[in-house]
């Protein structure tokens, strides 16, 4: 382990800066047990100072500082984002596994269904849910229900890799040696599966934090939790930007970026070390 | 080459028959969902709408019965769920969502039919101009690799692509907004124009999309730059492009119609598949503009608390989204000849 990520490290551009913007974030999010203002308070500070030594990232309207409120929320963003790739990948990868491997008409009927899941447009069927929920919209609630549409690009990729799976040889000796379908998919198929999971993990990151974000942004979510979407919510119904408090928006927008082009440049890398053609052109051993 | 053959045919038309199914299934499922979000909440929507009408002043308990009545034969609230059900698809097949609440008495058809040229026209031609640029960029980087503007390009696409819809949309409105106000930041034309096929009206209409259709296009091509790239770098490895070298054929020939060509059918499909997350974008762009689509027809509708007008457009959204990827799955085998022979 520790070598694979000196390999990186040196050979992979993406991968070094990536890990620099990612743990960035995560530090940040880290320091939101050190807060010394509760995340919900507001007016616990004068409002509207500007970035100073005192306050660094100034504070709101609302009274909080920015900075420390600003930790809450890319906490509790990265933990949604975390919520819907744990179980989008659960699901990902029984569909996966299990088209792949058993093929004929399972296959074709679960990739109907899969290909459905890809095209239908989710931002209006979020918001129609928003509309039903109301204020009883909670933040884990929404990210099961991303969860349940996060799946399918995945799953098809999985598929794939399990099918040339298939193919081999080892596969067979497993089937002739009496072990179970699941024993073959569990034991045998997933360990090579196992990388893709963790580079679509981190773009499943983006995409889901990505609508999040537009979804509070909109105050289609709880806006009384701080995440980033919702900060920017709340700095734009205190008309923010007209009144001058940038760093009211700035700040949480910056570090957003920073956690998406971190989060995707780190897939990139992992992308480009699964599949071998590309690392060997990365050392320059190939044409 | 004598034409389509026999063959080709029926192996086209057993094509066109699957990707029809897929398309039925596609509505199925989608309408299914739409189905059970507003049927299995616990949120009422009749009581939604009524407790929002009633909270602008004191109604009449004899007048709140009756809306409250007339609502629920609207929404087909009535019966047990079997009749629920069916009656839900009888109105979606009619596409009748009975009149706006917030804009009473429009039909929601009217207000969607309304918004649905803006947000055609703005998704249609940002689509098309992110993605033939995408390519046409990500396979020149491909095959010159070299070269460093396109390798600054690729670094740029790398910056923007992950970026959501909302977020660039939003700088872009800083940017153009409040640093350097050259261009319109909200609206799909200028008030003061009458709405008719007049120069003034259609430049002021071409000015006005600028924003939203850049912020679409610059998160597309960064995508589809970085696709076609890798795509391309996988390509030139096949011996037949070797073979073309070899033969003396020349660069910009073997670019365009062996390696783009090649290249350019997983890309289709890639078109087809991000559609929904394309039209996703649209929505919110338009939110953020002003532009009198979908988007904001439908997160007006969320505020205003017009059941009917959400329900409509969440539906519209999901078959138009559908007949596009159609459009594109049927005109695939123009590209990739390989589909009428298997």
């Amino acid at each position: 382990m520790s070598v694979l990520l000196r390999d990186l490290l040196r050979h992979s551009p993406e991968f070094r800066i990536g890990a620099v913007l990612v743990g960035f974030v995560l530090l940040l999010s880290a320091l939101a047990s050190f807060s010394p203002y509760p995340p919900e308070s507001v007016y616990v500070v004068p409002p509207d100072l500007p970035p100073s030594l005192v306050y660094w990232f100034g504070t709101t309207s609302r009274g909080q500082d920015v900075f420390w409120q600003l930790s809450f929320a890319i906490r509790n963003t990265l933990m949604f984002g975390c919520t819907v790739a744990l179980v989008s990948r659960l699901l990902a990868l029984v569909v996966g596994l299990v088209s792949g491997y058993k093929g004929g008409w399972i296959d074709r009927a679960l990739m109907s269904v899969n290909d459905s899941f890809i095209v239908i447009p989710l931002l209006p069927i979020l918001v129609l849910f928003y509309f039903m929920m109301r204020d009883r919209i909670s933040w884990l609630m929404l990210a099961l229900i991303m969860a349940c549409f996060g799946w399918a690009y995945d799953a098809r990729l999985i598929r794939s890799v399990v099918m040339s799976l298939k193919a081999r040889e080892f596969t067979q000796t497993c089937l002739f040696s009496g072990m179970s379908t699941r024993e073959i998919l569990t034991r045998e198929h997933l360990p090579y599966v196992m990388p893709i999971v963790f580079s679509t993990t981190m773009n499943n990151m983006v995409w889901s934090i990505g609508l999040e974000v537009t979804l509070a942004v909109l105050g289609f979510t709880d806006i009384n939790t701080p995440t980033i979407g919702g900060m920017i919510y709340w700095a734009n119904q205190h008309t923010a930007m007209v009144a001058g408090i940038w760093w009211w928006i700035a700040f949480p927008t910056v570090t957003v970026i920073m956690a998406f082009i971190g989060l995707f440049l780190l897939a990139v890398s992992a992308n480009a070390y699964i599949d071998p053609r590309s690392r060997l052109w990365g050392t320059g051993g190939a044409p | 080459m004598s034409g389509i053959t026999g063959a080709a045919m029926s192996g086209y038309l057993a094509y066109v028959g699957r990707r029809l199914g897929q398309f039925l299934l596609v509505v199925f499922i989608g309408i299914n969902i739409a189905y059970v979000v507003t049927h299995a909440s616990p949120v009422d929507p009749v009581e939604q709408s009524i407790s929002a009408v009633t909270s602008y002043g004191s109604t009449a308990p004899e007048a709140i019965e009756q809306m409250r009545n007339s609502l629920r034969e609207l929404y087909g609230l009535g019966g047990n769920p079997v009749e629920q059900y069916f009656q839900f698809w009888k109105r979606i097949l009619r596409a009748d969502f009975g009149p706006s609440l917030s804009a009473f008495p429009t039909p929601v058809g009217t207000l969607i039919g309304r918004a649905l040229p803006w947000t055609v026209g703005l998704l249609a031609v940002s689509t098309i101009v992110a993605w033939g640029l995408g390519n046409l960029l990500g396979g020149l980087a491909g095959y010159y690799r070299q070269s460093r503007g396109l390798k600054l390009m690729g670094v740029i696409a790398m910056g923007l692509h992950p970026i959501p819809y909302y977020i660039l949309a939003m700088l872009l409105l800083i940017v153009f907004g409040f640093l350097w106000p050259v261009l319109p930041i909200s609206g799909g034309s200028a008030m003061n124009l009458p709405q008719t096929l007049t120069p003034e009206f259609v430049l002021s209409v071409l000015r006005h999309a600028i924003l939203p259709a850049l912020s679409l296009i610059l998160i597309g091509v960064g995508s589809w730059f970085l696709g076609m790239r890798a795509l391309v770098s996988n390509v030139l490895a096949e011996d037949f492009v070797v073979y073309a070298e070899l033969a003396g054929v020349r660069p910009w020939r073997i670019l365009t119609a062996y390696v783009m060509r090649n290249a350019l059918v997983p890309q289709v499909t890639g078109l087809a598949m991000s559609l929904g997350g394309i039209f996703n974008g649209a929505v919110i762009t338009e939110k953020v503009f002003g532009y009198p689509g979908l988007g904001s027809l439908l997160v007006d509708a969320v505020y205003a608390g017009d059941y009917g007008l959400v329900l409509g457009v969440t539906t519209i959204s999901i078959l138009g989204v559908s007949i596009g990827v159609l459009a594109i799955d049927l005109l695939y085998p123009l590209l990739d000849p390989r589909v009428k022979i298997s």
